[in-house]
């Protein structure tokens, strides 16, 4: 086991490597660079740069050089752990995200952790009660959170508490606190403010881990292992909880691998419409402005979690079921 | 649930052994699903006595399985009991070989009742069909067994562990401090059906159920499966439900037998009067189609015209009529014929051998032609 681990750890580089390549091409395929759209956004606003300046920026970024030795550059900042410098903020793009990864860690796990919290519950209610009113009204409520999308969920509560209370639930902090340094008042009042987005963030994949934890459960709750356990006299939650919950868990425990990044990029867009300072906007405005370097470098952590959640299923996997730990590798 | 539990004082070891263990009368257990209702199990009595192995014959879903189900009250959600009495003697103290006993309904508790979770595992264990599915495939089958240990008698973890390690002993599987802690995928089909029979022993039941427990493996190690069994039985004088579809298997192992066909019993007697003077025409077209050695070679095996009626669309009167050599037309369709004795515990549900055969009993159930079900 320990072996398997250590080998998909070495994989990590290579396939980073790849992703690397593939995003930088991903940045780099919409016509014209940072500067383009820069210049359009002057000319619009009525100023405009002559040829010269135009000449100095380009070299001053790069962008004059073949776009191999921009990857090359890239990757060279990327291994010194600059990740690069923003073209809009002149900053360097670590200093922009690492402003944003605290909040963003935040919101995606307590997403996390309310959609794990509600789900199974649920699901297993779902299941052992099949069929009853309560059921129905849990596979209702799991379509309309499947098919609602969460934006559309956002706008909706934020019209809902203005109008009936005359509540703002937009952005992760009161005015007051927006640009206060971190204490104990602003953590409350994060925790105030957090509940909103966590649940629009959740929901639809709440909905969904509910639907898949009733299928699991229902598949295992007719196996013979049942009718063995109630013979030996256990009671029905006892076997419930011990036999086929422990079983229906292990392939949600699969689903964490692609869990984990589609809580970052799924709240690019909630994030926007709801105003919440983490890095879904800051991705979203990157990529409009083509500050290639801040977007590539942020797709790339993305690529990374996806490598991390799948490592990270795989061991929780194998942890769950011996089947698998066992497995000769 | 005090109303169906009669406390019953110590009687003398001479009684004790004429009356029986378990006592079925007239159990029905019907599924009710979209599609109708089906009545797998339908009027079926029968008697457990101490030490006595009694084996359940008939084709795949004559209603053995859901018999044994009703008995322990673990049936399916679409099942129901409709109506008979389940009575078992129960002890108060499972260990204890002197224990003072009581009479316990089991129809009339709850299925989740702490009383009957008692019973069960520890009055009454089951084998069930495939000892492979019976155990959970992420625990190891001594974390199985300990649990029921735990579940049924008042000992610590460690203890418990000993008495698992000592009943994988019994059953004769080698190594059992290490076999204990493995997966029921890490143990051959030998080995696991013997972990199953221990689950079974572990809490001393004085009944066991074994549905169909040779099924699952091979011609050998059913053999050897059957011979442990013997063994247990007579030295725990254990008395056994041997649930099977193999006569032969019956002949090595029953006392008594009783053959079940959709639902209902149509013989019932002592092990060597079914095999040497069968009286229905089932059971006498049963043991026409064991394969022998001593039969001629390239013959046909004999086998039951006709196939088992869909469940939905019982035969009316005698279930067995559309396949039976002696069909009798406005007789045996019209009525169903009640078990009745022909000799000392020799039972018989058929009308060539009832007096009243002229005269069957209305049942109220429409009559089919015969012609239909059995062109």
């Amino acid at each position: 086991m320990l072996r398997y681990i250590l080998q998909r750890l070495l994989l990590i580089p290579v396939l980073l490597f790849l992703f690397s390549v593939m995003v930088f091409a991903l940045v780099q395929a919409p016509p014209g660079d940072y500067l383009t759209s820069y210049i359009a956004t002057l000319s619009s606003s009525g100023s405009s740069l002559d040829q010269a300046e135009i000449e100095a920026l380009k070299a001053q970024f790069g962008l004059d050089q073949p776009v191999y030795i921009q990857y090359v550059r890239w990757i060279q900042s990327l291994l010194r752990g600059k990740l690069g410098l923003s073209l809009e903020y002149q900053r360097p793009n670590v200093e922009l995200i690492a402003e944003r990864i605290g909040l963003t860690l935040v919101l995606a796990l307590s997403a996390f952790v309310f959609t794990w919290i509600v789900a199974i519950p649920l699901g297993i209610y779902s299941a052992t009660h099949r069929n009853t009113l309560l059921d129905y009204l849990t596979t209702v409520l799991n379509y309309i959170g499947v098919a609602t999308p969460n934006f559309m969920l956002a706008l909706i509560l934020m019209w809902w508490a203005y109008s009936q209370f005359g509540l703002s639930v937009t952005g992760l902090f009161s005015r007051e606190f927006e640009q206060a340094p971190w204490s104990f008042a602003k953590v409350i009042d994060l925790l105030k403010h957090i509940w909103v987005p966590m649940i629009v963030i959740g929901m639809a994949g709440t909905a969904r881990l509910t639907r898949v934890m009733r299928a699991n459960l229902l598949d295992e709750l007719n196996k013979p292992y049942m009718t063995s356990g109630r013979a030996r006299g256990l009671s029905e939650w006892q076997l419930v909880m011990k036999y086929p919950v422990r079983l229906a868990i292990n392939p949600l425990a699969s689903t964490i691998g692609w869990y984990l990044p589609e809580i970052f990029s799924g709240s690019l867009i909630v994030a926007t419409v709801m105003n919440l300072q983490n890095i879904g906007p800051l991705l979203l405005r990157s990529l409009i402005n083509q500050d290639m370097y801040l977007a590539g470098s942020i797709l790339l952590i993305y690529c990374f979690l996806a490598i991390i959640g799948t490592l990270l299923s795989d061991i929780l996997l194998a942890w769950l079921d011996p089947r698998i730990r066992m497995e000769k590798t | 649930m005090p109303s169906s539990i009669k406390p019953v004082t110590q009687p003398s070891a001479s009684s004790l052994s004429q009356e029986p263990l378990l006592r079925v009368e007239d159990l029905k257990a019907y599924f009710f699903m979209d599609e109708g209702t089906v009545r797998a199990v339908d009027g079926v009595s029968f008697d457990v006595f101490p030490g006595k192995v009694v084996g359940i014959v008939g084709e795949s879903g004559c209603g053995k399985s859901v018999t044994m189900k009703a008995i322990l009250q673990i049936l399916e959600p679409s099942a129901k009991i409709i109506s008979g009495k389940v009575t078992l003697r129960s002890r108060f103290n499972s260990l204890d070989p002197d224990s003072p006993e009581e009479l316990v309904e089991l129809t009339g508790l709850h299925p989740d009742s702490r009383k009957i979770r008692k019973i069960r595992g520890s009055e009454i264990a089951l084998i069930p069909q495939e000892p492979m599915a019976a155990f959970s495939p992420v625990y190891t089958v001594g974390n199985h067994i300990i649990e029921t240990i735990l579940l049924h008698q008042d000992v610590s973890k460690q203890e418990a562990r000993q008495i698992a390690i000592d009943v994988f002993r019994s059953v004769g599987i080698s190594m059992p401090e290490q076999r204990i802690d493995s997966y029921s995928w890490e143990l051959s089909g030998g080995l696991r059906q013997r972990a199953i029979i221990a689950m079974a022993l572990s809490c001393n039941p004085r009944l066991l159920i074994a549905d169909e427990p040779t099924t699952a493996i091979d011609v050998t190690t059913q053999a050897q499966i059957l011979k442990l069994l013997r063994k247990l039985q007579e030295e725990r004088q254990t008395s056994i439900i041997f649930i099977t579809h193999d006569l032969g298997v019956i002949a090595q192992m029953a006392d008594e037998v009783v053959v079940m066909y959709l639902g209902m019993v149509m013989e019932k007697g002592p092990v060597h009067t079914i095999f040497k003077d069968a009286k229905h025409p089932y059971t006498q077209a049963l043991l026409r189609s064991i394969p022998s050695v001593q039969s001629t070679p390239r013959l046909k095996l004999p086998t039951i015209a006709g196939s088992i009626a869909h469940p939905f669309n019982r035969p009316a009167g005698c279930p067995f009529h559309p396949r039976c050599k002696h069909f009798m037309r406005g007789v045996c369709d019209a009525s169903q014929p009640a078990l009745a004795p022909i000799a000392e515990g020799h039972f018989v549900s058929c009308f060539l051998y009832s007096s009243e055969s002229m005269s069957p009993v209305a049942t109220g159930r429409q009559a089919v032609p015969a012609t239909e079900n059995n062109p």
